[in-house]
């Protein structure tokens, strides 16, 4: 065995916070707010690292015995073991910590965006004014599911505004991605689009859709990678929140992806489109923040609107099946009870099979497939699975995919 | 342009709606613990412009405030710093990280130790 010097040893640090790329809607980071985010990546990264395995050391050795010993059983679901975990010191002070961690990067992110907003504002308003590629429906209702909370303790959730008519919301959202993944998804924080590019064109090599529909875009991290893929396809791309959306459409046109649209809408209520409009239906860590009943609506309002022949396909974290342990269960859910994520826990828990199919899916017709994010690998690191994992933030996703009437199709041909 | 002043630093601080989560006992630890987050944070802060400015200092022998503002490091500066937020975090965290020991290799009192040693 060779001895590594600890001069010659390459330390798992996190990229610098000057490797995002900026675009026409950044925010002008100043030294101190780089520092902040340079801090707060690496922290994430020890928290993941360092700490985050103490948390299966305090279960196997106090918490499921003290439990056994007080209940005469294992534990029979994640959530016995999270009340159980919130009694532990050690997991309720790593708790505590991250907590922190999501707080501080919303408060610096924030800080950094709000002392520029006029800036910022000016700026997305030269991209937005007048262009048909931005509409906004100030008649959609932000859903509960979107109000109840603020998604992920990001104050003003996507639809708040500090000034009437700014992107604020968008802007500190899309530039602390960079903290909270330690850089794990590249860039511009698009690793999960690229992702999509590179897995579709593997999978239907020269397929060219005509039309797509993106579903929760956000700030259209996963959908600008496909439009500048496909820059002869038609994009929809809709979110409920117009601040995010001005943001969103801003930055997609000063990256060049004009081929999307960018409309305030409901998913659960796509009537304005007509049976089979689109080629591919897509969400990209979305369904996690609707709700038990809007969930099956926008899966079955997808599959009416998708083509036979065409693709949906929807990227969230694994599911929990039977066959992951409760422990890990428990662990990828610390983002619904103390990150703000509210239907995280249910949704994980939810048979995206069954609900693909009560949609209108036929059984052969569903697949599902793991799907890393496509980074630079010379400046960003790949995302750790495994006891390294940050579960819930790791940039590698469950795809949950079908060809509508696929089978039918290609026997129709033959 | 802005009608009415916006106090920016006041409204970085708003509160995520949503209760927040009790994690300790004592509510007042909550708040020790979030300050002294922020305190770790910005002591990281200070070095990562201390090391700017040495690091420019080395190259141009005088700095302007542009100078910091401006500086982005080549793979290699960025890398040193990495390494140096690291083993800064790893100071600080020194407590938390033990407790892993801790619960990794479970230890006798030392009062305990000291009744055997006097046996030995």
């Amino acid at each position: 065995m060779t001895k590594i010097t600890p001069q010659d040893q390459k330390l798992d640090v996190a990229p610098p916070y000057n490797a995002v790329a900026r675009h026409g809607v950044s925010p002008q980071p100043s030294h101190d707010e780089i520092a902040r985010f340079d801090f707060l990546a690496n922290f994430n990264k020890f928290l993941s690292g360092a700490l985050g395995p103490g948390n299966k050391q305090t279960y196997d050795k106090r918490v499921l015995p003290g439990f056994e010993k007080e209940h005469g059983r294992e534990p029979k679901d994640r959530f016995e073991i999270r009340h159980a975990m919130n009694e532990d010191p050690f997991h309720t002070f790593w708790s505590a910590l991250k907590r922190n961690s999501m707080e501080m990067r919303q408060q610096n992110g924030r800080a950094m965006v709000l002392r520029q907003i006029d800036e910022l504002n000016a700026k997305a308003r030269q991209f937005n004014e007048g262009r048909d590629t931005l509409e906004l429906h100030p008649e959609i209702d932000v859903p509960r599911y979107q109000s109840a909370v603020d998604i992920h303790c990001m104050p003003g959730s996507y639809h708040g505004e500090e000034l009437a008519g700014d992107i604020s919301a968008g802007a500190n959202y899309d530039c602390g991605i960079f903290a909270t993944t330690a850089g794990g998804l590249g860039a511009l924080s698009d690793g999960g689009g690229q992702a999509l590019v590179e897995w579709i064109k593997k999978e239907r090599p020269g397929w060219e859709p005509r039309r797509v529909l993106d579903i929760g875009t956000t700030v259209g991290h996963n959908i600008v990678p496909l439009a500048l893929a496909f820059p002869d396809c038609e994009f929809i791309a809709i979110d409920t929140a117009a601040p995010i959306l001005r943001y969103a459409h801003a930055r997609a046109q000063s990256l060049g992806a004009t081929n999307i649209k960018f409309i305030q809408a409901n998913a659960e209520d796509l009537s304005r489109w007509d049976d089979g409009a689109f080629d591919w239906v897509q969400t990209t860590m979305f369904l996690h923040e609707t709700s038990g009943k809007a969930l099956p609506k926008i899966i079955t309002e997808g599959y009416r609107v998708l083509a036979d022949n065409g693709l949906m396909l929807h990227l969230e974290q694994p599911e929990y099946s039977d066959a992951m342990p409760l422990f890990e269960q428990f662990l990828r859910d610390w983002d619904a009870f103390n990150n703000n994520e509210p239907f995280w826990s249910s949704m994980h828990a939810l048979d995206m099979k069954t609900v693909m199919t009560e949609a209108g899916f036929d059984r052969e017709e569903l697949f599902e497939s793991g799907v890393r994010a496509v980074v630079d690998r010379e400046i960003f690191p790949e995302a750790p699975t495994g006891e390294d994992e940050d579960h819930g933030r790791a940039a590698y996703w469950h795809a949950y995919g079908a060809w509508k009437n696929a089978d039918q199709m290609q026997e129709a041909a033959e | 342009m802005t009608d009415t002043p916006f106090d920016w630093m006041a409204a970085a601080n708003k509160k995520a709606k949503g209760k927040r989560p009790e994690y300790f006992d004592d509510p007042e630890d909550e708040r020790m613990l979030s300050i002294l987050m922020a305190v770790v944070g910005e002591v990281s802060v200070l070095r990562e412009r201390m090391d700017t400015v040495e690091r420019l200092l080395d190259a141009k022998g005088t700095i302007s405030r542009d100078d910091i503002e401006s500086y982005a490091p080549d793979k290699q500066a960025a890398y040193e710093r990495g390494a140096m937020i690291r083993e800064y975090i790893y100071r600080v965290m020194r407590g938390p990280h033990q407790m892993v020991q801790e619960l990794e290799q479970v230890e006798p009192p030392v009062e305990e130790v000291s009744q055997e040693l006097k046996e030995i």
